[in-house]
């Protein structure tokens, strides 16, 4: 149990430290907007241009070779130092793994780089109006031609799909085949013939989602990742990231448990002894994801994968979310129903038990793989 | 960084597990409910002597283990699982390293981690003393001075509680001889105590899901498994959920604790905390998890529910150990939410 930083890792603490200080712009409009989201990626280049936008990823892609301790280190600087939200979030944390993962050797080259300089916008494109949480239920469709592959259907509730310019996503490439056989994981770019994008407003307002319509959009050989048929399992890798560390490190909760705190103090006249309760609450809780991380990253470097533990992580940055935004809300009182950062968080954090598969399949992979629940 | 157990902290921690899944079967816990278990609790604690548990704290030099709270985190969560009904926690974890730095108490510092004396402890102050009517000794607390009660001849008045192995008893005032005036002991006393009996609630909830989970997979009704059906599975996900993430704060605080870190106060609060709320949402879960058979005296379920209520409130309550939280993040007192925004001025 050695819960110190090496000397190295000291220093690349205050090199990020020393650059997010003098670097984060501060006042960007959110980016869920199309306005927003354009100051983000001015953002996103600066990160690029020095070298912290994709700091665990190759020297040759971009980043740092980052260790993991080092990404966390990294990542708890980053929302310490109050910096914006990762507009390129669904393509570095999502794609990326998956791409570095079961991509070719042409495949890396030509997305790696681009997506962490920024260039290439990706949006997920897995739920659609009929597969949400059964998403083995996916009927938007990829059929076979010369060359390639030609998709008809649609997809929804992309994030900032309205801003991006590829989508990944899951396509029945085989209706014979059961359900999970018959799927494969396609690259799309959306300015391909054929695709619509529609943004539409999320629970804040926000453009922040959209739902893509493919018609005849045909696709070449190469924009398979993993295997015709594979989409399944290769979907299966990426979920695993969504849910556990890289989306959401352990930095942000403990950045959102000091503002809390920090509002408690300020706000000490409407602190009841829930609302305090409250503040402790939100500190225990981020504290105790924080460390539970820490054990998840010294497993995952001595080669013990967590395999269904994310589930784990999932239910509880999620949950407590929740309720530190419920804290700061009444603690806010009557400026609660303010458009502010809090009523913003409060909102947003909403979404978490329901994107990244929800709470309830969470709890159920929970009861079935790490309790060994019967399934029905 | 390394946020992980030892090899040898987990070689240990099995060694002690298996030995207790043999010596501290439910059946021993059970008996420890009436007086016919005296005499297995007296082999018990011979075989924990003969192991070295009681003793590990000592330097190597002085026969001990030379473990640290850090190390004493994984075999406090077996004591936990175990439900042992003797009190371990108090003679390991705090007797122990209290009299060991003490040259003038050598005859009950030998007979503690021989296992020729019990030693029980109860810093709080609340008139009951747990292990009492097992104990030989006992360390108490008179104002913010440390005693070390010989129980061997004074009268007790057994009292019954909840959990019926605990035996505890009602103690007004015993004399006893004084340990330490230093309040510097008496919190790292107190905060040792409140880490093991936070690492033994890790372990009992374990056990209580373990019973539930074996429970829900073997009862049918309505032709299935209950714990096929969601409403279980994801009752029981929760209770996996509080403890698991408990653990690992119970841990660091056992490693600011062993460092002598100012922390260690917030942080040993912060375990207790968190211990002391998911032992008491196992505990209702897994009874509703269990149905009717949860809720009987025949069924092994009760030992481990009526110890984790047990100890989620000694040695700092949840509401206790938040407030030590709170004030540890530097956050004002709080208001009456009940006067009028304009009372409220004032």
């Amino acid at each position: 149990m050695d819960l110190t930083w090496s000397p190295a890792e000291e220093a690349f603490r205050a090199e990020a430290r020393g650059w997010l200080e003098a670097n984060v712009p501060r006042g960007l409009p959110s980016g869920d907007t199309r306005e927003g989201f354009t100051a983000h990626l001015e953002w996103e280049r600066k990160l690029f241009a020095d070298r912290w936008a994709v700091v665990s990823w190759p020297e040759r892609y971009g980043g740092r070779d980052a260790s993991l301790w080092e990404w966390l280190i990294f990542e708890e600087e980053y929302y310490r130092a109050g910096a914006p939200q990762r507009v390129t979030q669904n393509g570095i944390f999502l794609l990326a793994p998956t791409v570095f993962e079961f991509g070719t050797a042409e495949q890396q080259d030509e997305i790696l780089p681009r997506m962490a300089a920024a260039e290439q916008l990706w949006g997920q494109g897995w739920s659609e109006p009929g597969a949400g949480s059964d998403l083995a239920a996916i009927s938007s469709r990829a059929d076979k031609v010369d060359g390639g592959w030609r998709i008809n259907g649609q997809k929804t509730w992309t994030t900032r799909g309205a801003f991006c310019t590829h989508l990944f996503g899951l396509f029945r490439t085989d209706p014979e085949a059961s359900r999970h056989a018959g799927l494969t994981y396609l690259l799309v770019p959306l300015d391909t013939p054929g695709v619509t994008v529609r943004g539409f407003g999320r629970l804040d307002g926000d453009e922040g989602f959209a739902e893509v319509f493919f018609d005849d959009v045909v696709v070449p050989d190469s924009a398979v990742l993993g295997g015709v048929g594979q989409g399944w399992s290769v979907a299966m890798a990426t979920t695993g990231s969504e849910r556990g560390l890289t989306l959401r490190s352990p930095g942000r909760f403990l950045a959102a448990a000091e503002r809390l705190r920090r509002l408690a103090v300020e706000r000490a006249g409407s602190l009841t002894a829930s609302a305090r309760d409250g503040v402790v609450e939100a500190h225990l809780r981020a504290e105790a994801y924080q460390l539970f991380t820490l054990a998840q990253v010294t497993d995952l470097v001595e080669g013990r994968t967590p395999g269904a533990e994310s589930s784990l992580n999932k239910l509880y940055w999620s949950e407590l979310d929740i309720a530190l935004h419920e804290t700061a809300l009444e603690l806010l009182g009557p400026e609660a129903e303010l458009d502010g950062p809090w009523s913003r968080g409060h909102m947003f954090s909403l979404s978490g038990p329901i994107y990244a598969g929800t709470n309830e399949i969470q709890r159920s992979i929970v009861a079935e793989r790490l309790l060994g629940l019967p399934r029905r | 960084m390394r946020f992980a157990p030892t090899a040898q902290q987990v070689e240990l921690a099995t060694a002690v597990r298996e030995l207790l899944a043999d010596a501290c079967p439910p059946e021993t816990v059970r008996a420890a409910w009436g007086s016919e278990g005296e005499k297995a609790r007296v082999d018990l604690w011979r075989q924990l002597a003969d192991l070295g548990l009681l003793g590990a704290v000592l330097p190597e030099a002085d026969g001990g283990l030379g473990l640290t709270e850090v190390d004493l985190v994984p075999l406090m969560v077996e004591v936990g699982r175990a439900a042992v009904p003797l009190p371990v926690a108090e003679t390991v974890a705090v007797l122990v390293p209290l009299l060991a730095g003490r040259p003038g108490d050598g005859d009950d510092l030998t007979g503690l981690v021989t296992g020729n004396l019990v030693g029980t402890a109860e810093l709080a102050g609340s008139g009951v003393l747990p292990w009492a009517g097992c104990s030989d000794r006992a360390l108490v607390r008179s104002g913010s001075e440390l005693r070390l009660v010989d129980l061997t001849g004074v009268p007790l008045e057994l009292v019954t509680t909840v959990d019926g192995s605990r035996a505890a008893a009602r103690t007004p005032q015993l004399p006893g001889t004084l340990l330490s005036t230093d309040p510097a002991d008496l919190e790292r006393a107190w905060l040792r105590g409140a880490l093991a009996t936070a690492a033994q609630l890790v372990g009992l909830v374990h056990r209580q899901l373990d019973l539930a989970v074996a429970h829900a997979a073997a009862r049918k009704q309505f032709g299935v498994p209950i714990g096929s059906q969601q409403a279980v599975k994801h009752m029981l996900a929760d209770v996996l959920l509080d403890v698991r993430f408990a653990l690992p704060v119970v841990q660091r605080a056992a490693v600011s604790l062993a460092a002598g870190a100012p922390e260690a106060r917030a942080h040993v609060a912060a375990a207790k905390a968190m211990a002391s709320r998911a032992a008491d949402r196992a505990a209702r879960t897994t009874i509703q998890a269990h149905g009717a058979i949860g809720y009987t005296v025949e069924y092994d379920l009760h030992l481990y529910v009526k110890r984790a209520w047990a100890l989620a409130d000694t040695w700092g309550s949840e509401t206790h150990s938040r407030a030590v939280v709170a004030d540890s993040l530097g956050l004002p007192p709080a208001v009456d939410p009940s006067v009028l925004p304009w009372e409220a001025a004032r």
